[in-house]
């Protein structure tokens, strides 16, 4: 989904399918100084633990609504001209690409700030969980798990 | 009134479905429901203040049900 918020063109949403930067690139005009380009990738390792891949499910109607929240509140509180945002759900192989920010700017510390912030909130808010696979043949859900009192 | 619980990642497989509906009295709150749930097979776990949303908004477990109410059951997130 697009939108226009304090000037701002902002997009934002999930994808089952591989996240191309090289299209994220183009945001933007000559009027902008500075584009940074947040990328969030697979690690082959959590807590010292190899991991071979991992899951992402995604409460979809919740995160796109909540991950435009974060992206209008963003584009609100800096001067920026495009904020655009997606993340993953699906099977992710090392290395891919979970998540990527761009945003383009007048200014390098508007985009810096800007990025930063979307990607705590994405963090801390977007309903959206990852499972783990671990070269051991095990599947953990990552994060605090309730257990049988 | 009958709600909808939405479960997701953890607690979709503690539950083993991923949906289901509750029958709640006309004044109850999403902490009624809350409790409701814990007598069910694989979510006496739940913990007690679990992190809830309504019609897909982060909401407090005192908010007032209405009919046809859809809460999610959101375990720790973790995106990015």
């Amino acid at each position: 989904m697009a939108s226009e918020t304090g000037g701002a063109r902002v997009i934002g949403h999930l994808s089952d399918d591989p996240i191309r930067v090289e299209e994220l690139l183009r945001a933007g005009s000559s009027a902008d100084g500075a584009v940074t380009v947040f990328i969030g990738r697979v690690r082959d390792h959590n807590h010292g633990r190899p991991v071979i891949r991992l899951h992402y499910e995604a409460y979809g109607e919740m995160a796109e609504r909540e991950l435009a929240a974060i992206l209008d509140e963003t584009a609100g509180r800096w001067t920026l001209s495009h904020l655009e945002a997606v993340h993953r759900t699906g099977t992710l192989e090392l290395g891919e690409l979970s998540v990527a920010i761009v945003v383009a700017a007048p200014h390098r510390a508007a985009a810096y700030e800007a990025s930063r912030h979307v990607i705590e909130e994405i963090k801390r808010r977007l309903p959206i969980w990852k499972r783990e696979e671990y070269a051991d043949g095990e599947t953990e859900w990552v994060g605090p798990v309730p257990s049988e009192a | 009134m009958t709600v909808t619980i939405l479960l997701f990642a953890v607690y979709r497989e503690l539950a083993d479905t991923a949906s289901l509906d509750l029958e709640l009295p006309a004044d109850a709150t999403v902490r009624d429901a809350m409790d409701r749930l814990r007598s069910l097979p694989g979510l006496g776990c739940l913990p007690a203040e679990p992190t809830v949303a309504v019609n897909r908004e982060y909401s407090s477990l005192g908010r007032d049900l209405k009919p046809g109410d859809e809460i999610a059951l959101i375990p720790a997130v973790a995106g990015g």
